[in-house]
């Protein structure tokens, strides 16, 4: 679905990507994690186009995005990005119907289809009955529903989401992750995000991939990646990690500095 | 849904124009009643007849000249605020107005004729600006709020400077009007350079026009922009010169009115909302009508002669400026 060969990027001289190769399988939930300043979003705007790619190469369905045109990419992958301009204010309803403009003629004017496909999305993501109200009035889980229901509407075969569950509370980032969940189960969608959360991306993805210095630690299913060795290295502090009781994945708990160098708890703690 | 919006947008806003154009016709030093003017385009009058002579050969082409620099003003305020994604951006305050102003200016002293040697190095100009101005203020701010204003108003400083400089620098006979074109100048007109004006701008109106539903887009930032399909760099270089070769045109023509692309846009938007399918044509038929108000104002309000129309939009839009300026610091 997605290769990505020898990508590298540079910003001002310093390096951000160093080569990086991968590639994601089609349907599946794929995770990126890492510390700050790693480049996950870095490497995260290349796959959706938006940075042009110097070094390397990402291919998409077997074909370089550079090759493609910036409408037929459209069609094929949708972007949600962590925040969006409120100085024009435009209501639910429009933001989400211009997910539907790589599908529409040169004039933009929706067809019953497109509305059609615009109503579904937001009935999808639960913005339905807030559909006429302005964008700069809602809550930010609500908003992000919005852009989840527009890159819907653009009918993807790859959705790309940049930390969707930032500085939201609890419920509306579990909210989130299920709606992710059942939308790539309901319409076989590949689904790659960006996360700071492990331990979201640990019980929804298929498959992460750690990065740290724009290096990949690991990449694998949750079990693989998420070590305290991975993680400890990639994060630089001390971590619990042990298997989470809701399922077979693990379980990353951060330990206060006051529990390190105690010996009665267990092996993992004595890394330090 | 949106062809129903843009319907009714229009059926409000035509008639204005429509009105706007009437009072323009019927008032100025002399008056004359609705019936009066209607009897001039239905009755075939007289062409010997004063009243045929000052409505169809001297108010006419002025109204229609109004109508076009304002609708052209006011688009062109709309395009700049989505492309630069500020509320306060406007051709005028910004500096681009400015920019071919010296242009202009300077085609004048080559004794170059108003079309096309005029309106060429007012283009020149314009351009000249539109670049000096995004050089001044991209880099890290990117094109913020203040930095974008602070440029603006540096460089209409600048070109005011070069403008007097050259006014100061000839005596020439050609430069006695300068003073108040440079306020807006809407008089003695021919339906020729109507026809001319309306020729140059309706390739960049049309063009805008197609482009109004990738303006929407752009709005949700470049990034989102281009992953929705957007070719952004293109669109975006094709606005800034459609729009700075409009903006240059109403000035090659009629010297600087500011402020029509910050009032129009803004009130309509207040109506309308942000979509730009529907903004675009408002913006068009309102600021028409508006520019024909005003300059009916221009007409009729001193009590010899007449005030550039310059004066009248300034009057009115500076302060709005400013209400925007701080409800935007909020």
């Amino acid at each position: 679905m997605i290769d990505i060969k020898h990508l590298t990027h540079h910003y001002d001289q310093t390096a951000v990507l160093k080569d990086i190769s991968f590639n994601v399988q089609a349907g599946d939930f794929f995770i990126i994690i890492g510390p700050n300043g790693s480049g996950k979003t870095t490497l995260m705007k290349h796959i959706a186009g938006i940075f042009p790619i110097r070094k390397g190469d990402i291919e998409i369905l077997g074909r370089s995005v550079a090759e493609y045109r910036r409408r037929s990419l459209s069609k094929i992958l949708a972007f949600v990005p962590q925040g969006a301009p409120s100085e024009f204010p435009f209501t639910v309803r429009e933001t989400v119907l211009m997910g539907r403009s790589p599908h529409m003629g040169l004039l933009g004017v929706e067809q019953p289809r497109d509305i059609e496909i615009a109503e579904n999305a937001m009935d999808f993501t639960g913005v339905a009955h807030i559909a006429d109200r302005k964008l700069d009035e809602l809550s930010g889980g609500e908003r992000q529903r919005v852009f989840i229901a527009r890159a819907i509407s653009q009918e993807p075969k790859i959705m790309l989401l940049d930390e969707p569950t930032a500085s939201l509370d609890l419920a509306h980032q579990i909210r989130i992750m299920d709606l992710m969940e059942k939308f790539k189960q309901d319409n076989q969608v590949t689904v790659v995000m960006v996360s700071h959360d492990i331990n979201l991306a640990a019980m929804y993805g298929d498959r992460l991939l750690l990065l740290k210095s724009g290096r990949i630690v690991k990449i694998g299913p949750p079990k693989h990646v998420i070590t305290y060795e991975t993680m400890e290295t990639a994060y630089g502090c001390t971590l619990l990690v042990d298997q989470s009781p809701l399922g077979d994945f693990p379980r990353v708990t951060t330990v206060p500095r006051r529990y390190i160098r105690q010996p009665v708890r267990k092996t993992e703690e004595s890394q330090t | 849904m949106m062809l129903k919006r843009l319907l009714a947008v229009i059926s409000v806003l035509v008639p204005f124009l429509l009105i706007s154009a009437m009072i323009g016709l019927c008032f100025g030093p002399s008056r004359y009643g609705f019936g009066e003017v209607l009897s001039v385009f239905t009755g075939g009058g007289n062409s010997e007849d004063i009243v045929y002579s000052i409505i169809r050969r001297i108010r006419l082409p002025r109204v229609m000249m109004a109508a076009l620099i304002g609708g052209a003003l006011s688009l062109g305020g709309l395009v700049f605020q989505a492309l630069l994604r500020n509320p306060l951006a406007e051709p005028y305050i910004l500096g681009i107005s400015g920019g071919s102003a010296v242009g202009a200016i300077i085609g004048i002293l080559m004794n170059l004729s108003r079309f096309p040697g005029v309106c060429f190095t007012a283009f020149t100009g314009s351009m000249a600006a539109l670049a000096a101005i995004l050089a001044i203020s991209s880099g890290r701010s990117m094109l913020t709020k203040d930095s974008l204003l602070l440029s603006g108003v540096m460089l209409n400083a600048f070109c005011s400077a070069v403008i007097m400089f050259l006014i100061s620098m000839t005596q020439d006979s050609r430069l006695h009007n300068i003073m108040f074109w440079l306020m807006g100048d809407l008089s003695a007109p021919g339906l020729r350079e109507v026809a001319i004006l309306a020729g140059l701008l309706a390739g960049p109106v049309v063009l805008l026009f197609l482009m109004s539903h990738k303006m929407n887009l752009l709005l949700m930032g470049k990034e989102m922009a281009g992953t929705l399909g957007v070719n952004v760099k293109l669109i975006t270089l094709a606005l800034f010169v459609a729009t700075s070769y409009m903006i240059s045109a109403t000035v090659a023509f009629c010297g600087l009115i500011g402020f029509v692309g910050l009032v129009m846009p803004h009130l309509l938007r207040l109506v309308i909302g942000p979509d730009h399918r529907l903004l675009a044509p408002a913006c068009l038929l309102a600021g028409g009508g508006y520019m024909i108000l005003c300059d009916t104002l221009s007409r009729t309000l001193p009590k010899h002669g007449e005030m550039p129309v310059g004066v009248v939009t300034a009057i009115i839009g500076a302060p709005l400026f400013i209400i925007l300026l701080k409800s935007a610091r909020k």
